[in-house]
């Protein structure tokens, strides 16, 4: 079959690879239909994530047909069109017991390696480095998907490919981010990243009954579609973004923050950018905070700052002293997507939300390195890419 | 960034892994080097002492919280490893007990055969070299205890005794596992130091991980990438996440 590897740094190939087969009773194989490109995958791309092999099938935003299942599923059968969530959990450990099936105690086999990065091991992941187990994605025609029987979901009736598809990972990451921020009613929430997880935290904040919800962001078209999703918006090249959110709140600050950006942030000062990028270029660092800092650093006394951009390890010039002295409450995870799915399908379903909105480019698998490229360069308006095999 | 400090810092990444497996004290010793120098220095010098510095940064951070020490060789070895597991306590012990189905989990252990009170254990070092020895149960008090010591004419003298334990708030059972072996030195030493590879801690650990997985999920858990599940010590020599031929 036909994947997308990770060959390097800044080197995706389509290559001819061996189709997947059934390795455990709980696997389900998968014949992809649609699959996307996330912003964390260009994380992988720009060679940030440790632990990658050359020759890694990419993608973790994926759905399809299911063509083949092992003697462990029984809620699936062949011919069911399903959306596989990113991270993989097998729904019996403590973890899953709880909702946390992104830290599911049992999906990951590489989960020696990951604690010795993170002390202990978060859940397996599609297409996402060795230490997160090492399982190929869903950027092919095929995928083998283990613990069938638990993550992915059914979708019966006449809804597209492009409304679902991103209930695999960036839909709900976006809603658990503003789910995070507890809100009530008047509150103000800042999201930092306008990618298409913070345009979707901006959507799910409104449906919880925020106030305001900002966005920060450097991209215009970005913006734009940011503010179709209600935001407020602020290029933070263009305007001084505390200056903005004191405005804006009248001197108390968003009741809470979200960093939709992660660990490649940028920053309008040249001089800090180049001195964290210097750092994270030889390792000092693996991953550069600013939209972090400015997160915490701008929340209101007692707020919560609710982090959903990717980091894999270690930060700089935290402001831990605001934190701790201003009581604010940091919360963090990668989504436990299986916990979303079905009431999100449902507000789906009754036209709450089409989450196709942040879709700017459509590209056959056999393009899927121009589809990195442009997403990565943000060239051409590249908000998100969707591939079809 | 120059191609060559681009290549300096990707071996670097690449290397990184490789020495979080090790076990060693010596990164300890190595003194962080304040980002002031690295602004001081010339950029080759900088990413030079980046290049010491990051490892043993990296190193210290996620080893700030264990210490542990290594038995030096030619002494016992004591081992421990704990999990929990999320299945009631009765049913943990009676899987335990029916040691024919540890080899399901143990890595390394090809099979475990049972006479009266006495175990015959077949094992395979990565040299594939088999490796046998009888052991006989010392204690066995149910849910709660099972230890066991080889017999004389074991090679090499080993015992051991897994503990079951209610875990606090409904979380389940407790499981405590420590090993002793007392290698003699010379080829029999040999032999069970490649069984045991260089890291017999992190292998209990692995075992021990794939004996929760069999319990809660009836599964080795594997990837593309580990087709032979949790074995920390085959990650660096691991293939690619694709499907295997």
């Amino acid at each position: 079959m036909k994947a997308a590897c990770w060959m390097g740094r800044g080197n995706v190939e389509v290559r001819e690879v061996p189709d997947p087969r059934i390795l455990n009773g709980h696997d389900a194989i998968v014949r992809v239909t649609s699959t996307a490109v996330c912003g964390s995958d260009l994380h992988l791309y720009d060679g940030f994530v440790p632990t990658m092999k050359k020759g890694d099938i990419l993608g973790h935003e994926f759905m399809g047909e299911v063509v083949e299942v092992g003697p462990d599923v029984r809620n699936l059968r062949v011919g069911d069109r399903v959306v596989v969530p990113f991270t993989i959990a097998c729904g019996r450990c403590a973890a899953c017991g709880l909702g946390l099936y992104s830290v599911c105690e049992n999906s990951n086999p590489n989960a020696g390696l990951a604690e010795k990065f993170l002390g202990h091991s978060p859940a397996g992941a599609f297409g996402h480095s060795h230490m997160l187990g090492g399982y190929p994605g869903g950027q092919a025609e095929y995928v083998r998907v283990p613990f069938a029987d638990v993550g992915p979901i059914t979708i019966e009736d006449g809804l597209a490919d492009e409304q679902v598809l991103f209930l695999s990972d960036i839909l709900p990451a976006g809603w658990m981010g503003a789910e995070m921020c507890d809100i009530k009613p008047g509150d103000v929430v800042a999201v930092w990243g306008a990618g298409p997880v913070g345009q979707f935290a901006v959507a799910g904040a409104y449906l919880m009954g925020a106030e305001q919800v900002v966005c920060i962001d450097r991209f215009a078209y970005r913006l734009r579609i940011a503010e179709r999703a209600g935001a407020t918006t602020l290029d933070y090249e263009e305007v001084d973004v505390r200056d903005a959110l004191l405005d804006l709140t009248a001197g108390r600050g968003p009741d809470a923050c979200v960093d939709a950006v992660g660990m490649e942030a940028h920053y309008a000062n040249p001089a800090l950018y180049a001195y964290d990028r210097t750092k994270q270029a030889t390792r000092l660092e693996s991953d550069r905070p600013y939209a972090l800092r400015e997160a915490v650093m701008n929340c209101r006394n007692g707020g919560i700052v609710a982090v959903i951009g990717l980091y894999t390890g270690f930060l700089d010039k935290f402001p831990m002293g605001a934190v701790m002295n201003r009581s604010l409450t940091l919360k963090a995870g990668q989504c436990h997507v299986q916990r979303y799915l079905k009431p999100l399908l449902a507000l789906i379903r009754e036209g709450d939300i089409d989450p196709s909105f942040v879709i700017t480019h459509r590209l056959p698998l056999g393009e899927a390195p121009r589809g990195y490229q442009l997403f990565r360069d943000k060239q051409d308006g590249c908000n998100k890419v969707v591939l079809t095999p | 960034m120059t191609g060559r400090h681009q290549r300096a810092s990707d071996r670097l990444s690449r290397t990184l892994s490789g020495a979080m497996e090790r076990v060693g004290p010596a990164l300890g010793r190595v003194r962080l080097a304040a980002p002031s120098a690295v602004r001081r220095l010339g950029r080759p010098a900088a990413v030079a002492g980046a290049v010491a510095a990051t490892g043993a940064g990296a190193y210290a951070a996620t080893r700030a919280w264990v210490r542990r020490p290594e038995a030096a060789p030619g002494e016992g070895m004591d081992l421990h490893a704990a999990v929990t597991v999320k299945r009631p306590r009765d049913e943990v012990y009676r899987f335990w007990h029916g040691f024919e189905q540890l080899s399901a989990f143990m890595a390394h252990v090809e099979s475990v055969t049972t006479v009266g009170g006495v175990t015959h254990w077949t094992a395979r070092g990565p040299a594939g070299k088999a490796v046998e020895w009888d052991a006989r149960i010392v204690e066995d008090l149910r849910d709660e205890v099972i230890s066991w010591r080889s017999t004389r004419a074991a090679l090499v003298p080993n015992s051991g005794s897994v503990r079951f334990r209610d875990a606090p708030g409904g979380r389940g059972t407790e499981v405590r596992v420590h090993l002793r072996y007392d290698p003699p030195g010379g080829r029999a030493g040999l032999a069970v130091a490649r069984l045991l590879g260089e890291h017999p801690e992190q292998q209990v650990r692995d075992d021990l991980r794939r004996f929760k997985q069999v319990m809660e999920t009836g599964e080795v858990v594997r990837s593309e990438g580990s087709p032979e599940g949790a074995r920390a010590l085959r990650q660096l020599r691991r293939r690619p996440a694709q499907p295997v031929r």
